[in-house]
């Protein structure tokens, strides 16, 4: 008997182990607070941490958009990558001609890349 | 004799689920693996824990933590009590949470979070027949599940409501997504060579010896620079010292999970270092042989416990640079990410094209050798140029 016979079975129960592992203890940690320590709420208690001071204003504010930039150049390699998995698996039967292929479709990703370095978008501001 | 501590476990397994019904055996058979998956690396976080204070601590010239032993005794163990002491204290806490808040998806984070570090474990090989799933896309899989991490993240982050917080959800993100390429990109160069994403088949094609040495990847030139690579990229995804600043507690406290406390905050804690784990024990199989032995006089040991010394080995690397590297800034840290890692990651692919098309021998080792050299002093050269960079001088106390 083997769990690869199941992997699909395995996978959900995993994930469901992996749910109750979390939820079990925090589930004993509430009964404890409920019976010994009950919750003394208050505000300065459940204010916001800033370093003792009192804190100012939101904290949900808009943030740096080179965040967007390198999220964008990282969608574009993450997508590299998986076209690039199915050529490795295929790599030990393949020839030179196939591999140089590859590497001219790799060389347009990398010219991408090298603009955006000429352009300044990878150095953190 | 040997053999049959190797397959301890496995035959444990069957003899166990020989007296159970046949209906009942899939899913007892899951259950039973997914139990020792669970037991065996929680209780290496235990132990981690203790060895990290107590390394750290060396490290620093304290002694770390050296009074909880057993209970009720004067017997302290050199502290080992304390991973127990630890668990108790944060299941007794209370659970702070701010008015500000978004409350439920601050409950649901660290819940989140150990989902996808737990599941990565199912296509890790940890003995001989000892994986949870065979898949033939395990590699995939694995990294899969290993970014859905970056949801908890954010989720923690932003629902904090607190301005460290979404600072450190911000980073991490940053910093997980920009060493995710390099991360799958060193991995992709072993399955170009082995030509298949099963992590089993990965382990096989590392199987035999060379002589003195093992086959391992990490003893040619392109899978010496693709560990590296991998591990340092590792370092970043488990939000690791030197960079561990989403959580850089002299600036943002501790970053994405400031605002817990109790078993919540625990839950971080265990999911980093069972991540760390995952992703160290992927790094073991891409390029250090899997649970096979070092030489072939020493394939006695049982596979498992292959596994773990070599576990065990690279977390005591880890925990010896965490003491040691000061940690990156924030530019340092990207610049690094696509100035350095990227391009080397990239130039590896050609490296191990290369290394498969020529012909074994002294001239293909000194064009691997030098493919891997030649662009590391060309690209670190070129980014330190115009820097103006001094040697540091330091002052030890005396």
């Amino acid at each position: 008997m083997n769990t690869s016979d199941h992997p699909y079975l395995f996978i959900l129960l995993l994930g469901l182990s992996a749910v109750a592992f979390a939820l079990i203890p925090l589930g004993l940690a509430w009964l404890w607070a409920k019976k010994y320590s009950p919750k003394k709420e208050n505000a300065i208690k459940n204010a916001t941490y800033e370093c003792g001071l009192e804190s100012k204003g939101d904290a949900w504010i808009q943030f740096k958009s080179e965040y967007y930039l390198y999220a964008i150049i990282f969608l574009i390699f993450d997508v590299e990558t998986i076209f690039l998995l199915p050529f490795a698996v295929s790599f030990t039967g393949l020839g030179v001609g196939a591999f140089i292929s590859l590497m001219v479709f790799l060389f347009l990703l990398v010219s991408g890349l090298a603009w955006a370095w000429l352009k300044g978008v990878l150095t953190w501001k | 004799m040997s053999d049959t501590f190797d397959q301890i476990f496995v035959s444990l397994k069957h003899w166990l689920l020989g007296y159970l019904p046949v209906w009942s055996q899939p899913v007892i058979s899951c259950l039973l693996s997914i139990a020792v998956i669970i037991v065996a690396f929680a209780t290496l976080f235990a132990i981690t824990t203790w060895l990290e204070r107590k390394g750290l601590a060396r490290i620093q010239n304290r002694y770390g933590p050296n009074r909880a032993g057993i209970p009720l005794t004067n017997i302290s163990l050199f502290g080992l009590g304390q991973p127990a002491a630890d668990g108790i204290k944060a299941l007794t806490k209370e659970d702070i949470v701010p008015f500000a808040a978004d409350k439920l998806v601050h409950f649901f984070a660290p819940v989140v979070l150990v989902i996808p570090v737990l599941l990565s474990y199912a296509v890790l090989p940890i003995g001989r027949n000892m994986v949870a799933v065979d898949m033939d896309a395990g590699l995939l899989f694995f990294f899969a599940v290993g970014a859905a991490t970056e949801l908890s993240v954010f989720m923690a982050g932003w629902s904090s409501r607190n301005k460290y917080a979404l600072l450190g959800a911000m980073r991490a993100i940053a910093q997980m997504v920009s060493y995710e390429i390099p991360l799958i990109l060193s991995s992709v160069s072993v399955i170009m060579m082995v030509g298949s994403l099963s992590t089993v088949k990965i382990v096989e094609a590392q199987s035999t010896y060379h002589g003195l040495l093992p086959d391992w990847f990490v003893f040619t030139p392109w899978g010496f620079a693709g560990f590296i690579l991998f591990m340092i990229s590792a370092l970043a995804e488990s939000n690791r010292s030197p960079f561990d600043l989403p959580e850089g507690e002299s600036e943002i406290v501790a970053g994405y999970f400031i605002e817990y406390s109790g078993f919540k905050f625990a839950l971080f804690f265990l999911a980093e270092y069972l991540g760390m784990f995952a992703i160290s024990g992927l790094g073991i199989t891409l390029f250090l042989g899997g649970w096979h032995a070092p030489f072939a006089w020493l394939t006695w040991i049982p596979s498992w416990a292959w596994f773990f010394i070599k576990l065990v080995t690279l977390v005591l690397i880890l925990i010896w640079i965490r003491g040691t590297v000061p940690r990156l800034r924030m530019d340092q840290l990207m610049n690094f990410a696509w100035k350095f890692m990227l391009p080397m990651a990239l130039l590896n692919l050609v490296g191990v094209a290369i290394w498969h098309f020529m012909t074994p021998g002294l001239p293909r080792w000194l064009v691997g050798f030098a493919l891997v050299v030649g662009p590391y002093l060309l690209l670190g050269r070129g980014l330190m140029a115009g820097k103006n960079l001094a040697k540091r001088t330091y002052r030890f106390a005396e």
